[in-house]
């Protein structure tokens, strides 16, 4: 089916289709692995907005990929709960393990790594998604295991 | 101390996901009972159960369900606020991995209350495992018909904490920035597609069929009358057992850090505790008796927020809490209204100066000076979220900022629990911190 055909049946289930943007946006993302301008346009099209209004919607959330990403994206929440107990130390074996810094993309396109605000799990922190499925509570020592597994993959 | 069990009753050993052990477990009785009263009926008994909202403002459950207009020739939207992003908080998400049917069943209790064919449900767009579990529940009552009639749409967000603002949120559901409107109208008169529209928190929904099973008048009997019923209370931070616990409202602060959370872990000292989620002001460990409940909080200076505290051990500077708290705001910060875009961003700045031995004497009154001028001054919340705790720290702990000025820098000396935590702001390249000093 195509992106345009998927997300007019998503408007279906809402009074008005501007509001299956953001489930379009995903869809999009899940298509492309971010989203460039030309997903916007077939956004757009869809739902009958402009490619600016789209991208204005996509550039205010925090989970929309405006540029290329790695084929797995490492976040990992440094807010008050999970830095108290060690966040910072997970995002450092992170960042030895893979060679980059948080907002980077690794050379060989396999791996972004981002810290990101409170994910929720703050009672098991440090809390890290991978792929976004979380983990809790990530420790440094485990770092090493969880790239070599997705390595593995 | 007063375990709670009604929010997660049934759920302690195993989540209660699907249909069959609800029902086993007395599930969708609620519902069923709701449908035969008169929909005024059940507004009442939510009146008479003084059940406040569980978001974190704590607005009475039943008066805002009798501000939906009866006689509306628009539809009428019951939208459920599962967009839980307040640090520290991470109660509806347990709720909805554990007892997803009773989430549901509160949706068409409420829903039949206020005469409402529409119910959408705002989760965030992290909580992928939670959105699919609650899916799977939704499906699961579809195909036993107990929609009857009401359509129950899922819709994820995608990653903004204002969207948890209940103006914000109606705005990203109808598919634009999630940026929070102007108050009035309120949204009971014009909220989703400009219609009457009613918004609770998850818990508040999820608490419904159980004030319904026992009575408005019996639940009110429990906890103190200004906090009544139990709250799934999330603790996290320095503790031995951080999770979530649901308890009967008034229990202290010290058996839930204590007793229930095993204490402070690494024979460190408490030092100091958020009570209600990082927008609200701090209390010190000599306060660590208060109980929680919503005026003896407000005693205390502070405020219930959405039931999550933070314990924070001897190891932390407040300097680098107030930063990394600043940095949070900062970065979720819409853009709407100036004191909360362009304030947050000084507060991040001073911050910088006093940790880093750059600040003077001044800078600590005009760190309290932006506060000031951003408290009360914007369309939201959100800039008092970040001008009230970090104002509480400074007046807190002011000995340990003044430490700060006169050592030229802190003094833990790298050693704090906080030290050097890179935040989101700062992997930002497009919008570097320091463009917008201070003058």
């Amino acid at each position: 089916m195509s992106l345009v055909t998927e997300i007019q049946e998503l408007a279906a289930q809402y009074p008005e289709s501007r509001s299956a943007i953001m489930p379009a946006l995903r869809l999009a993302q899940e298509r492309y692995g971010w989203l460039p301008p030309h997903a916007l346009e077939e956004v757009g099209e869809a739902l009958d907005l402009t490619p600016a209004f789209c991208m204005s919607v996509a550039s205010f959330y925090d989970m929309f990929r405006l540029e290329p990403a790695g084929k797995h994206t490492i976040e990992v929440c440094t807010n008050v709960s999970c830095a108290l107990v060690g966040a910072q130390a997970t995002l450092e074996a992170f960042e030895q393990e893979l060679g980059i810094h948080p907002g980077e993309t690794s050379a060989d396109g396999e791996f972004t790594l981002r810290t990101v605000e409170c994910y929720g799990g703050c009672g098991w922190g440090p809390v890290v998604a991978v792929d976004e499925r979380y983990h809790e509570p990530v420790k440094p020592e485990d770092v090493p295991g969880i790239v070599q597994r997705l390595r593995d993959a | 101390m007063p375990r709670g069990n009604i929010v997660l009753s049934g759920a302690e050993e195993r989540p209660l996901t699907s249909i069959v052990d609800y029902r086993a477990a007395g599930g969708y009785a609620q519902l069923a009972k709701a449908r035969q009263m008169e929909p005024q009926q059940v507004v009442q008994e939510l009146l008479d159960s003084n059940l406040r909202g569980r978001g974190g403002a704590f607005f009475a459950a039943g008066r805002k369900a009798s501000f939906i207009p009866r006689d509306s020739p628009k539809p009428v939207y019951l939208t459920v606020n599962a967009d839980e992003s307040e640090p520290g908080t991470f109660k509806d998400r347990e709720i909805m991995l554990r007892v997803p049917h009773r989430l549901i069943e509160g949706c068409l209790i409420v829903a039949h209350a206020i005469s409402s064919k529409h119910v959408f449900i705002y989760i965030r767009g992290e909580y992928l495992t939670e959105f699919e579990i609650l899916r799977a529940a939704l499906d699961e009552a579809r195909a036993a018909d107990l929609l009857d009639g009401v359509t129950v749409v899922l819709h994820r967000g995608a990653g903004a904490y204002i969207c948890g603002e209940e103006t914000g949120l109606l705005e990203s559901l109808e598919g634009k920035r999630g940026q929070p409107r102007s108050k009035p109208p309120f949204p009971a008169i014009s909220g989703l597609y400009a219609s009457p529209t009613l918004i609770n928190n998850v818990e508040t929904i999820t608490t419904v069929p159980k004030v319904l099973e026992i009575g408005g008048a019996e639940y009110a009997k429990i906890g103190p009358p200004d906090s009544t019923g139990t709250r799934v209370f999330s603790l996290s931070g320095n503790v031995v057992r951080g999770g979530n616990y649901e308890l009967v409202n008034g229990t202290t602060l010290r058996e839930l850090i204590y007793d229930l959370g095993g204490g402070i872990p690494n024979g460190r000292e408490l030092k100091a505790i958020i009570p209600g989620g990082s927008s609200t002001p701090i209390l010190t460990a000599s306060e660590v008796d208060t109980p929680l409940d919503y005026d003896a909080l407000a005693k205390a200076g502070t405020m219930f927020g959405s039931g999550a505290i933070i314990a924070i051990d001897d190891r932390c500077c407040m300097v680098q809490l107030g930063l990394r708290v600043a940095q949070f705001y900062m970065h979720e910060s819409c853009g709407k209204c100036t004191p909360c875009r362009v304030g947050t961003r000084w507060m991040v700045q001073i911050l910088h100066s006093i940790e880093n031995g750059a600040a003077g004497q001044d800078d600590l009154d005009l760190l309290l000076d932006v506060c000031d001028r951003i408290l009360g001054k914007c369309l939201c919340p959100l800039g008092d979220a970040a001008a009230m705790p970090v104002a509480s720290y400074v007046n807190r702990f002011r000995a340990e900022f003044q430490e700060h000025i006169d050592n030229g820098g802190c003094p833990f000396g790298g050693e704090s629990s906080l030290d050097h935590v890179f935040a989101p702001v700062d992997q930002h390249q497009h919008a570097p911190v320091a463009t917008e000093a201070p003058v």
